[in-house]
């Protein structure tokens, strides 16, 4: 397809450009296939802002003609002419953004505004992924021959040796047949072979049969995750299914099955063909139902809360009462306490725990993902946390095409459009905000991701699983924003200068008064949050300035020095 | 102690609430005349508390239970203890004491009055010495051609409970001064809280006019034209009521209310609606519950927020001193403030307005002596409003509570504006209500000199001084941006959130407590004695002693 052919209008002059945190800018507008770029030319100062097309969740304009009251007399000479171009007639256009900018863009003639906006409408949501903007994206800073991601799963269980005494790699889906969301290599415990797999497979929704994804050092345990068993309403069960998991329990008492819906949800899902693991069947395994919102009310919670926020109300308990009524709130302090759980099962009461809820491919991945942070200092450090992104969520499927495709301002029809990722990056903010020594990782990483997720420069995010981004070749014709992130110059700011590793666990507090809105992600756009961007540039500037200070004064202390530094 | 009914207790069992305590402690529980002391069974800790008695808000009995009789301890610091007494006897005497420990009748029965730290007489008068008023008045370009200190009050005559010193602008006679007075309720008369050298614009305080429906008198709207002279770029003064509308009308009624814009000329007036000392309590209380529900959901927590209306008020006293500071620093106009008596929102709103307008009043002696001007100068109730002594429960009142919280929400909003931090306003916040020191006691100036307080106790905030390392904020630097000049923050209600470390203590307890403030204190500091070190570079032996990791020191 041609980009060229959406296009009518690709450059207009005199455009007035209204932004959050800046004073409005007059300039010229220029539309690319993936881009808005506008450009300053007051005196003196030039701006630039280029906003990838993608970016963009909703538009709305308004035209106004400012003839209609002379256009009665010159009403014949413009339809004789045919040119409507008129003079005095301008239009608006207000762009939000999925990173919940917006913008304002005043744009002189009616005729061009109407063309900007339709141009910006088709190529904000291009269907097809192969056009999308990272496949063209060519920095001079990288080449496509750079490595492609930071792990694959045959490193990970290649480095993991305390794990090949009774766990192996397993390529039954080397071509994706068996589970088309899955990646191609899995770890499986030692004594269940292809075979059973494959017919494990053919019991768990989409093919999702039980795989490890976390091994807890300390005592053994470990934490596996699936979709939920085909049991259906005549309670099929599959022997395969059964042995696979006694054998993952092997020689301990017992094991816990979280499964992220509530009973009734769990029973009702057989009514679908879905269900649970019954009582019967798995003797030693013990169910614990925590119910996890999901797909659209979660969508629905991120919009009323976004709506919440750019209401520039001055009353109180309007605010109060419609946070509380977005309930986004509720569901980070669930998914935390469910996470906790997860992790009490593991650390504490040290017994291995199978998750799901579903599909698998949601609920299921946030409170892994969050168990591991509280449990295993490895994963907190700026790579282990990309690390364990790029494993828990890229590798095991979790939907990114279909839940990212929209955000809170889309007027679209809600499809499959769900922020569980973004709840995910709310949620190890909150560990962040109670535990300010223990990640690696700054806020500003947290905030590069929530952006990423929805509109991006690297293929990393591009597909909703390993097969589609195989079939499109991202890794072969996109750059990888994993590794970008972990560039010298992104390291500095992405990394946190107060990061001191610590062996504990980071048990959350999800008391209601320990949760609080990230304020970062949902008034990034307000003016106080910049007040709280030099605080923690100034934190920076201290720990850097310390560091100088102890390399400099001190030979011996050289060694902690080159950790500041590395942090 | 008379009131001390059974000195000692073995075998209880302590649960501190309020830190997220899960597992009772055995002990022995003391009471002397002036703490409840509890002293851990356990060896190997013995770990003590203490509760000072006039920190004891409430002392409860629950219904015994087989194990015991239980009494439950609420302190004004919002930390609940539940003691469990094995004894049913024992525990009722232990109610018993502590109710009248509690609730103590005569100033002398204060811990102040009893408690004499180590140092002579001389120390103690210096410590008072510490708190210099006149310097402040001194430091902001007073007195000069527009305004004068005036000796009408020296003696506490014009009025009770305004200080001895006052400024008041330099056309401002004393017939004036005394005629202002006796329209003004309770005699207090416009005088200047703050002057604002960069707009010569002033922030003035005073309490209601005793106008009811048609009076009026030559002398005060003299002061008020007086007061705008003293400003010489305007032609105009706000006189900002700090009430709501209606509450001020319904004050007309009884002979007072606000000033009627026909007879004043030059002055707007603006009204605010921050609500009385009433509301103000009920709204505490209801915010205390909050913090001890047990285990809330977010729509519970969210609602009781709501409900309480508490953010709603801190909003209203923020609104109030922007309003202010806008009007001085940046329309140059001058201010008048009042509410009904002049002591309670009042003093809310100067206070506030002032720490927008100077960084001065940001840092740790300046929001000492701002609290001194403001607050104690100015004869606001402490007394009273903190409960020191039995009395009556209708004047309790969070009002400085509101103006802390104030303050701590600026500081989060800035965290690189304040020479202080949260540590310091807690511990303000704490000796306002201990009655450990006289600096808070009693209801004016005129009852503290009354009472000889300056010779029979001692001043807090010389202690506080002593200590400020541990009262500092690593983040702040003077020379920087956010520092200086007039803070503008941004009131919307997002911008709100509920102090959880004054309401509630239960978070401190999860391990590993981690505090970036400590972090970077210890940073700092061993960056000053490295940066030391390095200038006398050549007398250091090679290979010297690495810093130590700052993290894992100040952890615990």
């Amino acid at each position: 397809m041609e980009f060229s052919e959406h296009i009518k209008t690709a450059n207009v002059e005199d455009v007035v450009l209204r932004q959050p945190l800046h004073p409005p800018g007059r300039g010229t507008l220029c539309i690319t296939g993936h881009h808005l770029l506008f450009s300053d030319r007051e005196e003196g100062s030039c701006r630039q802002v280029l906003l990838l097309l993608r970016n963009i969740d909703a538009i709305e304009k308004s035209v106004e003609n400012l003839l209609t009251c002379s256009g009665l007399f010159s009403n014949a000479g413009l339809s004789q002419s045919g040119v409507c171009r008129l003079s005095g007639s301008s239009g608006t256009i207000t762009i939000k953004c999925k990173d919940l900018r917006v913008l304002q863009l005043d744009i002189p003639g009616m005729e061009e505004c109407l063309n900007i906006a339709r141009s910006i409408e088709t190529l904000s949501c291009l269907d097809s992924m192969s056009e999308l903007y990272p496949f063209f994206y060519r920095p001079s800073s990288a080449s496509l021959r750079d490595q492609w991601g930071l792990s694959s799963l045959e490193r990970h269980y290649s480095q993991m040796k305390e794990l090949h005494d009774r766990w192996r790699l397993s390529t039954v889906n080397r071509d994706f047949s068996v589970c088309p969301s899955y990646p191609q290599a899995v770890i499986v415990p030692k004594s269940t072979d292809d075979d059973m797999l494959e017919k494990v497979a053919k019991f768990r929704q989409g093919g999702r049969f039980p795989v490890l994804c976390y091994y807890h050092k300390k005592n053994g345990m470990v934490i596996m995750r699936s979709s939920q068993p085909l049991t259906g309403a005549n309670r099929k069960h599959c022997r395969e299914d059964e042995q696979l998991l006694q054998a993952v329990i092997d020689g301990s008492d017992k094991g816990y099955i979280i499964d992220t819906r509530s009973s009734q949800q769990a029973l009702q899902a057989r009514m679908t063909g879905g269900g649970l693991e019954s009582k019967s069947c798995y003797s030693s395994w013990k169910r614990l139902q925590r119910q996890m919102e999901r797909g659209k009310a979660l969508q629905e919670s991120l919009i009323k809360l976004v709506e919440a926020c750019g209401e520039e109300s001055n009353n109180m308990d309007r605010w109060l009462s419609k946070l509380e009524n977005s309930k986004w709130l509720s569901h980070v302090q669930t998914a935390l306490s469910t996470a906790g759980l997860l992790a009490e099962c593991v650390e504490r009461d040290g017994h291995s725990v199978l998750v799901h809820g579903s599909e698998g491919t949601d609920s299921t991945l946030l409170i892994s993902t969050l168990a591991q942070l509280i449990m295993d200092p490895s994963c907190r450090t700026l790579e282990g946390f990309l690390t364990l992104l790029e494993r828990e969520w890229v590798q095991a499927g979790h939907p990114f095409q279909q839940r990212c495709a929209h955000s809170a301002h889309s007027h679209a029809r809600l499809q499959q459009e769900s922020p569980v990722f973004l709840l995910l990056l709310d949620c190890v903010w909150q560990l962040w905000r109670q535990f300010p020594l223990a990640l690696g990782f700054s806020e500003a990483l947290l905030l590069r991701l929530a952006t990423e997720a929805y509109a991006s420069d690297y293929g990393t995010f591009l597909g909703n699983n390993q097969q589609e981004r195989c079939a499109l070749g991202v890794k072969e014709n996109t750059h990888c924003l994993f590794q970008a992130l972990l560039r010298p110059r992104e390291r500095d700011c992405y990394s946190n200068p107060l990061y001191e590793h610590t062996e504990l666990a980071i048990w959350p507090s999800v008391y209601p008064q320990s949760l609080q809105l990230w304020r970062g992600f949902f008034l990034r756009w307000t003016p106080q949050t910049h007040h709280l961007e030099e605080a923690q540039e100034e934190i920076r500037n201290m720990v850097i300035e310390w560091g100088k200070l102890a390399l400099s004064s001190c030979p011996a202390s050289t060694r902690r020095s080159e950790d500041v530094q590395n942090m | 102690m008379e009131h001390i009914r059974t000195p000692k207790v073995e075998n209880v069992r302590l649960l501190d609430r309020s830190s997220g305590q899960r597992k009772a402690s055995i002990g022995t529980l003391y009471l002397s005349a002036t703490h409840t002391i509890f002293v851990e069974n356990n060896p190997e800790t013995r770990k003590e508390s203490w509760v000072l008695h006039s920190m004891v808000s409430s002392v409860e009995r629950t219904p015994t239970i087989p194990a015991g009789s239980q009494v439950i301890l609420r302190c004004k610091d919002f930390r609940v203890f539940q003691i469990l007494v094995p004894q049913e006897r024992d525990c009722l005497d232990v109610h018993t004491s502590l109710v009248r420990l509690s609730r103590p009748e005569k100033y002398s029965e204060l811990y102040c009055l009893s408690f004499n730290p180590n140092v002579n007489k001389e120390e103690r008068q210096e410590s008072w010495s510490f708190m210099d008023l006149t310097a402040d008045y001194k430091r902001m370009g007073l007195p000069n051609n527009l305004w004068v200190s005036t000796a009408a009050n020296s003696e506490y005559r014009v009025c009770e409970t305004y200080p001895s010193e006052l400024f008041v602008p330099k056309s401002a006679t004393p017939p004036i001064i005394v005629g202002s007075a006796r329209f003004r309720s309770r005699g207090r008369f416009p005088a200047l809280s703050y002057f604002h050298q960069d707009t010569l614009a002033a922030v003035c305080r005073c309490s209601q006019p005793l106008s009811g429906f048609s009076g009026r008198c030559q002398e005060d709207e003299a002061m008020l034209q007086a007061l705008m002279k003293a400003n010489p770029g305007s032609d105009y003064i706000y006189v900002v009521d700090t009430r709501p509308k209606l509450n001020a009308m319904a004050n007309r009624a009884a002979g007072k209310g606000y000033e009627n814009e026909d007879h004043y000329t030059n002055i707007k007036l603006h009204f605010i609606g921050i609500e009385n000392i009433h509301v103000m309590r009920s709204s505490q209380q209801k915010i205390i519950d909050v913090g001890e529900m047990r285990f809330p959901s977010m729509t519970d927590f969210l609602y009781g927020l709501e409900n309480s209306g508490w953010l709603k008020h801190i909003k209203a006293i923020l609104d109030a001193g922007l309003f202010i500071a806008r009007a001085v620093a940046d329309e140059g106009i001058s201010v008048l403030v009042h509410c009904s008596d002049g002591w309670d929102r009042t003093a809310q709103a100067c206070s506030v307005a002032s720490i927008l307008l100077d960084p001065y009043y940001r840092t740790i002696r300046g929001l000492m002596v701002l609290i001194e001007r403001d607050w104690v100068s100015f004869g606001h109730k402490f007394s009273h409003r903190y409960g020191h002594l039995d009395g009556d429960p209708k004047e309790v009142s969070p009002v400085i509570d509101q103006f802390v919280e104030c303050v701590w929400q600026l500081s989060e909003q800035f965290p690189c504006a304040f020479e202080f931090n949260e540590r310091f306003l807690v511990a303000i916040h704490t000796h306002i209500y201990s009655c450990q020191y006289g600096t808070f006691l009693g209801n004016c100036q005129k009852e503290r000199r009354d009472m000889r307080l300056g010779e029979r106790t001692h001043s807090v905030w010389p202690e506080l001084w002593k200590e400020r390392a541990q009262y500092t904020n690593p983040l702040y630097r003077a020379e920087q941006s956010q520092s200086q000049g007039v803070l503008r923050p941004n009131t919307t209600p997002y911008c709100f959130k509920m102090w959880k470390g004054l309401y509630n203590h239960a978070e401190k307890s999860t391990p590993p407590r981690q505090s970036p403030a400590d972090f970077l204190s210890t940073v700092r500091e061993e960056s000053q004695q490295l940066e030391e070190e390095l200038a006398n570079q050549q007398e250091v032996p090679p290979g010297g002693t690495p810093p130590p990791s700052p993290g894992l020191q100040t952890r615990g």
